[in-house]
């Protein structure tokens, strides 16, 4: 299913005015939720960005209902939520709006638990690879080689692949998105507002600022990323994972972008020498191989 | 009971006075495609198919993902006046 | 007509709170283990499982993910429960702030267990009392009936007051001793709790766009919304506990006075303050040191939050008072320390004993109290 531009609620889940950074890619993911569930949807945000962009009580600038929550707590809050409303019939959905750190690093328990007991709640994860909101340190979801104010020559480990590991679990839908890619990302907050049980969205968000380039270039810079092969969009749906377009195209090696085209816009990479270069393609190389072996393995939806 | 907080613009202020160059739009050449509408991260432009676009300056922090994502080149970043 | 029945039966201090809770019909649990409040969410899920409990029963991976899902559940507008003990209480400390700094109504009963290290499940009260800078109601149970009575009367207390309120029962010897209980037929609880208020704190529903906990454009609006909700809602608890207590007596006929209880205190020269299952010991030691014509009393504190302030001022009239603690700081007992802070006149002596678990019964009281009173103590001692 794909949706027309046009066809797109007008509404505006983003209010002007807010405290995002200009050119922020996350809030082209959290116009998108809005835009996809902004009418049934509770947002549990976790200390982030996010948190900070709804600006100034008594302000927000966010027009969804927000309840702000500590670090670590926002799958469990959001699990309370889900529960209260089916005991007290109330529809919608409960939804985790979370930053890598608190999905990867501090919230990592709380969010494997609430995917273990398969808590009916959709979590996204907004993935700007480090922590931004403190000004730059390294997380566990930041990419090798990055430099981060904590990394300074560079991160020597490589990145957790959080929504791997969300579908190991067996729940019913996990999926990677892209903010260069909104219809993708609004499709699968619908399909995942279908689904009973515990939901995972990986999107990908460039942040100007903490990835050290101009602010035009988000939209870009989160593209290439997808053309280049660094970040692949798939989709893990009851049982059967699979490979989501464009980046079907890009299972042929030969048909990615070169991945300096991507590292070379942003100055985190700027220290990266070709062979560098070359070492984080063969990881990226690897990683394909994982997710096909495993689209192999689960081909079918259950 | 609780300091709530309710949906307003200006919820950091006049966000107009970050930017440093303004996205301005050439509606001749524009084709209504709705890019710049959708990927605007500060939901500062208005689209309605048929009637092109509409930019909110005084919210507008000047980003330039507009001009970037503009298939056509329709908007261009000009340097805010005084800076 | 229909007859109610009150029904008479034995019952750990554990399977009262268990009971209790199942009669209040939260719409949430959330359970986690940890000795020894474990037998709790034990019986919770058995009630559940027998279909005789209607509740989301959330089995969780943390004490930390507790709070945070009865923190969301009471957020959202549901009666919500859990349990806790010692370091899960310290596991969750972070939840325990953000629940009450935005005045959620969940009810945690904690039973009282020794911080380590070393490993140690026996009975103290540091766990439960970290809660007392942190805007909860707490509540110290005396018997296995008073821990049923606190835990009903908690759920009214916390959602009449918004705030939440733990009911602290004493490890082992309360948790896991039987004693027997009156419990009221199902008709008056449900006439005592009436549903709660969904839209207390707020309301948070899908399509109604308001945000709690952004940022401040003032700081003056953090700071005002702290004094309401950390001070002056807990001087406006007294009224609701006070009231809990008294409708909670016509009802049941069971009284026991709100914030402290008072005994044999009223021609009394001395006084002995205390919280906690070994009051029963140290009512035990007055009478026995009554009975040999020693001007003793004794005040319960029922309530460590909100203080009983008024109550204690009280203990002015006393020449000495000996506060008991089955806690410790770097600057004594915390009893014993907020006593001191409200009186001028009375001679403190703060007696720190009974913990990591160690036994501490009525003899131990009346030798240590006689020893008060005598003047063998300074301001502060422990027994260990």
């Amino acid at each position: 299913m794909s949706f027309r531009i046009d066809q797109l609620p007008k509404k505006k889940y983003v209010v002007p005015g807010n405290a995002a950074c200009a050119g922020c890619g996350m809030m082209i993911g959290l116009k998108i939720l809005g835009m996809a569930l902004g009418e049934e949807a509770v947002l549990s945000i976790p200390a982030s960005c996010a948190a900070v962009v709804q600006g100034l009580t008594p302000k927000s600038g966010v027009a969804m209902p927000i309840l702000n929550v500590p670090f670590a707590s926002a799958a469990a809050v959001a699990t309370g939520i889900a529960e209260a409303y089916r005991m007290l019939g109330v529809k919608g959905h409960a939804v985790v709006w979370a930053g890598d750190g608190g999905t990867a690093d501090i919230g990592f328990g709380t969010v494997s638990g609430a995917a273990e007991r398969n808590s009916n709640i959709i979590y996204v994860m907004y993935d700007n690879e480090a922590y931004m909101n403190t000004g730059i340190q390294r997380s566990s979801s930041t990419p090798r080689a990055a430099w981060t104010t904590t990394t300074p020559t560079g991160k020597h480990e490589r990145k957790k692949d959080v929504a791997l590991l969300m579908a190991m679990h067996g729940v019913p839908y996990v999926a990677t998105a892209s903010i260069a890619y909104p219809q993708d990302f609004y499709r699968k907050l619908k399909r995942a507002s279908e689904i009973q049980g515990f939901k995972f969205i990986h999107l990908h968000a460039p942040c100007p600022p903490g990835w050290r380039y101009d602010p035009a270039k988000t939209v870009e810079i989160a593209k290439l990323a997808v053309e280049t092969g660094a970040w692949i969009l798939w989709e893990y749906d009851n049982g059967q994972l699979k490979l989501n377009p464009p980046s079907t195209v890009y299972v042929d090696r030969a048909k990615r972008k070169p991945l300096k085209e991507y590292l070379k816009l942003q100055g985190r990479f700027a220290h990266l020498t070709d062979n560098d270069v070359k070492m984080l393609e063969e990881e990226i190389e690897a990683k394909w191989q994982t997710v096909l072996a495993l689209a192999k393995a689960f081909p079918q939806r259950l | 009971m609780l300091p709530l907080s309710r949906p307003a613009p200006a919820s950091a202020g006049m966000t107009g006075t970050w930017r440093t160059y303004k996205p301005v739009v050439n509606l001749q050449k524009c084709i209504d495609c709705g890019l710049c509408w959708l990927y605007c991260p500060e939901s500062v432009i208005d689209w309605e198919k048929g009637y092109k676009i509409q930019i909110d300056y005084t919210y507008c922090k000047g980003c330039g993902i507009c001009a970037d994502v503009c298939p056509v080149k329709a908007i261009n970043m000009t340097p805010e006046e005084g800076i | 007509m229909k007859t109610l029945t009150i029904q008479k039966t034995a019952l750990t201090g554990n399977y009262a709170v268990a009971y209790a809770t199942k009669m209040a019909k939260p719409h949430v649990i959330a359970a986690y283990p940890i000795t020894p409040q474990t037998s709790i969410v034990e019986k919770l899920a058995e009630f559940v499982e027998k279909g005789e409990l209607n509740t989301s029963f959330v089995n969780v991976e943390s004490e930390f993910a507790a709070m945070s899902v009865v923190y969301g559940a009471a957020m959202a507008g549901a009666r919500a429960f859990t349990a806790t003990s010692s370091h899960g209480l310290l596991y969750m400390y972070e939840a325990t702030w953000w629940t009450a700094l935005s005045r959620a109504p969940v009810v945690m009963a904690v039973v009282t267990r020794t911080i380590g290290p070393p490993w140690n499940i026996h009975v103290e009260h540091n766990d439960i009392l970290t809660l007392r800078d942190a805007g909860w109601i707490i509540a110290m149970a005396e018997t296995v009936q008073e821990t049923f009575d606190l835990t009903l009367q908690a759920f009214r207390i916390a959602e009449s007051a918004a705030l939440p309120t733990a009911v602290g029962v004493d490890g082992f010897v309360l948790s896991h001793s039987t004693e027997p209980v009156e419990m009221p037929p199902q008709e008056v609880v449900d006439k005592y709790l009436p549903p709660r208020r969904p839209d207390v704190p707020m309301l948070l529903r899908p399509g109604e766009p308001v945000t709690f906990g952004n940022l401040p454009s003032d700081n003056k609006i953090h700071a005002r919304h702290k004094v309401a909700a950390v001070y002056e809602a807990q001087q406006e608890a007294k009224k609701v506990i006070s009231q809990a207590d008294e409708e909670y007596g016509r009802l049941t006929g069971r009284r026991y006075g709100g914030l402290v209880e008072w005994y044999r205190a009223g021609d009394a020269k001395h006084i002995v303050v205390c919280a906690g299952a070994w009051c029963s010991d140290a009512k035990h030691a007055v009478d026995y040191l009554r009975a040999r014509g020693v001007p003793v009393g004794l005040m319960r504190i029922r309530f460590v939050r909100p203080f009983p302030r008024e109550e204690v001022a009280k203990l002015d009239q006393y020449e000495t008072a000996v506060v008991y603690d089955r806690d410790i700081t770097p600057m004594g007992g915390i009893l014993g320390l907020e006593v001191k802070a409200a009186l001028s006149r009375a001679r403190v002596v703060n007696i720190v004993a009974g913990i990591a678990g160690v036994d501490f019964d009525s003899r131990h009281f009346y030798e240590t109290i006689q020893n008060a009173i005598d003047g063998g103590y300074r301001d502060l001692v422990f027994v260990v």
